[in-house]
């Protein structure tokens, strides 16, 4: 079997990956950099076409604390604070090190144009333009991993194991994709930046590879999650008409900067009757716009698609085009002409607040095994500004990296065939599982999706994620009964397998998550259980202990001195 | 709806692996206004051959530019590329190094482990 040895592996190539890669050599060692696609063009970085916010004070006085006190206010008090002050202390030196590296952040009167985004109390989210904020920080890192002798990365390997002897991290198994073999990974530290879960969901803004295995690879390694149950459903992703070449998400900006109106199906504006101002603001925070839009759905007040409108009919044809710019031009390629038809946006599975349990430094509790980017729990609490993803994926990134970094200088490489061995015999049997009449992997990703978002979605009831729960333990049974091709080469029924049972165990810590917060909080909005309930101002924390994963409750991480501001 | 009122579109899709000659598979659809030619091929893995080979990461954003094969002979991105009513020919790109069926090898050569 190949072989390859490290002080650093690193479990995922978008932003947190790849700035981690850069820290982790720029502290001294050496760095193996993997995806199961291809190195810096997977993941959730390169397709925000959004903003990142940092309190850069360019457009308009900002400062740290302004920032941490509006992040622990959308977090609703379940905030890791210590995690949610570094996101805010390191976010302007990093927005600052990538213009060093070349990202060319939008500029007005010379300086950073910052824009307003809701939640935020001041002008704070700055941006690549158009639409181009993902594909343009994705490049500027590739580019400067590129140059680091230090680090080697290697596209098309799947990683599909954490190696843990005597409670350390001692490397991984991998799947590499083209020739379809196993390889062992020799590493005095790994860093978890596979990003998040949003695959789960059938309805989703995610990239193929967002299954959730960095929590289901943490989980098996011995390491904790936290608030699993904190889906971020973004209230107005694309639905209809059928939209390619765009990310989903894309009309958020627009609706802020030119105060697109959201109407249900009768083309009424109704974020009002939910409790918040929407009206001739349009600045609803992401929780309760999708729970508008959900409650006038299931009133029979939706569009054909489910959703709600979203409408600029009101708005000049040359603001328009002054705002979208060249993406005008590309809605028009799709037959969306936005002066004479409303498109159909509804909430999807955005992001997740959810993690990998991790102290400040990004290590959890198994020695050598750390996390990055949205892999990390916590710092969102129940619910996420926007802006704050990218910012977390180079801030907690380059923490990982200077911090595994620091580790593996005082570790030694350790090795045991012993277990390698038993678990490679376990996958390759895998490989030997042609029940031609057995349903294939991908089709069980897809009715997994499918309950996830019936049963586990934006609104949950006990009886639903109980039933979810049920399936999701049954099809953890059938799972070695399923149809996987003889194929070698580039075989998708072998990686779609493990990435299905990665899946599977993040979907049952989510749904256990969401049957024991009984309270609707944030993001986590339970039918049965309306309101918020204080006696649960705490967090969950799910670990697997003799193979049964269990959660328990957990006071959430506070400052001991809160900044000054 | 009726079965019959059901739109669908037929793609020709070029299968095989490197020192084979290869053959096309036809694969019907459902049809959808506005759909991607990647749209249906990830619908027939689901649906119909989960052992298609395809290569995609960001599915509809356009923005990993991974997921180029050749449609109806011209190289595309296939999650841009709007699916026709009537047929479609899908073949992998013809100047890189086959994998199998429609990925091809577009990794840089120092990304690539040594197979």
């Amino acid at each position: 079997m190949p072989h390859l040895c490290t002080d650093i592996l690193i479990v995922g190539a978008g932003g947190a990956g790849m700035y981690a890669a850069i820290a982790a050599a720029r502290n001294g060692a050496s760095v193996l950099l993997l995806d199961k696609g291809q190195v810096g063009r997977g993941g959730a970085t390169i397709m925000a076409q959004m903003t990142v916010a940092v309190a850069l004070g360019e457009q308009e006085p900002d400062t740290v604390e302004l920032h941490f006190k509006d992040t622990l206010n959308a977090g609703r008090g379940l905030c890791n604070e210590e995690l949610s002050l570094l996101l805010c202390e390191d976010g302007p030196r990093r927005i600052r090190e990538m213009a060093d590296w070349g990202t060319r952040w939008a500029q007005e009167d010379g300086h950073v144009k910052q824009e307003m985004a809701p939640g935020h109390s001041v002008k704070r989210c700055c941006y690549v333009d158009f639409l181009n904020t993902g594909p343009a920080v994705a490049a500027t890192l590739r580019r400067k991993v590129s140059e680091i002798a230090a680090i080697r990365r290697l596209s098309n390997l799947a990683v599909i194991e954490i190696l843990v002897g005597d409670g350390q991290v001692m490397g991984a198994i991998a799947l590499d994709l083209v020739s379809g073999r196993f390889l062992s990974i020799q590493a005095k530290a790994v860093i978890l930046a596979a990003g998040g879960l949003t695959k789960l969901f059938a309805r989703n803004s995610a990239s193929a590879n967002m299954g959730g295995e960095a929590y289901a690879l943490a989980l098996w390694a011995g390491a904790e999650l936290i608030d699993m149950e904190f889906v971020q459903f973004f209230p107005i992703g694309h639905l209809a008409p059928r939209l390619v070449g765009m990310d989903p998400i894309m009309w958020d900006p627009f609706r802020y900067k030119l105060g697109g109106k959201l109407l249900n199906g009768n083309f009424e504006e109704f974020i009002d009757r939910y409790g918040s101002s929407d009206f001739g603001k349009y600045n609803a925070t992401r929780d309760i716009a999708a729970y508008a839009i959900l409650k006038e759905v299931e009133a029979g007040r939706g569009t054909p698609h489910g959703g709600a409108y979203l409408d600029f009919r009101h708005i000049a044809e040359a603001q328009l085009r002054a705002a979208f710019g060249p993406v005008i031009d590309r809605l028009l390629t799709n037959g969306i002409d936005l002066t004479k038809t409303p498109v159909e946006v509804g909430p999807m599975a955005h992001y997740h607040m959810g993690g990998v349990r991790a102290d400040k430094n990004m290590r959890t509790r198994i020695a050598g095994l750390h996390a990055a980017g949205e892999a990390v729990g916590g710092a969102n609490g129940a619910n996420r500004l926007s802006g704050n993803a990218i910012t977390e994926a180079f801030v907690f990134g380059a923490r990982a990296g200077s911090s595994a970094a620091d580790y593996a200088r005082g570790a030694v490489l350790q090795w045991d065939e012993r277990i390698v061995g038993e678990k490679i015999e376990k996958f390759d049997s895998v490989r030997q599982t042609r029940l031609t009449d057995s349903p294939t992997p991908i089709a069980v990703q897809t009715e997994l999706q499918d309950l996830m978002w019936k049963k586990a979605g934006p609104f949950r009831t006990g009886a639903k994620l109980a039933a979810a729960l049920a399936r999701i333990e049954q099809m953890q049974r059938e799972l070695r009964q399923l149809c996987v091709g003889g194929e070698k080469r580039f075989n998708l029924d072998l990686h779609d397998w493990f990435e299905l049972r990665a899946m599977l165990t993040t979907a049952e810590a989510v749904v256990k998550s969401a049957l024991a917060r009984t309270e609707s909080r944030g993001a986590h909005q339970r039918e049965d259980f309306p309101a918020p309930d204080d006696r649960l101002l705490m967090n969950q924390v799910v670990a697997l202990s003799n193979d049964a994963m269990a959660t328990t409750w957990t006071e959430p991480v506070r400052l001991k001195e809160q900044p000054a501001g | 709806m009726t079965e019959a009122s059901i739109k669908t579109a037929m793609l020709h899709v070029w299968r095989g692996a490197p020192g084979e000659t290869g053959r096309y598979d036809d694969f019907v659809v459902p049809y959808e206004e506005g759909m991607s030619v990647l749209d249906a091929l990830c619908w027939i893995r689901v649906h119909l051959d989960s052992s298609l080979a395809i290569r995609y990461s960001c599915i509809n954003a356009n923005a990993c530019k991974t997921c180029m094969a050749l449609v109806n002979g011209a190289v595309e991105y296939t999650c841009i590329a709007k699916l026709s009513p009537e047929d479609t020919t899908v073949e992998p790109l013809p100047k890189r190094p086959l994998i199998r069926d429609l990925v091809t090898d577009i990794v840089p050569e120092e990304e690539k482990f040594p197979g």
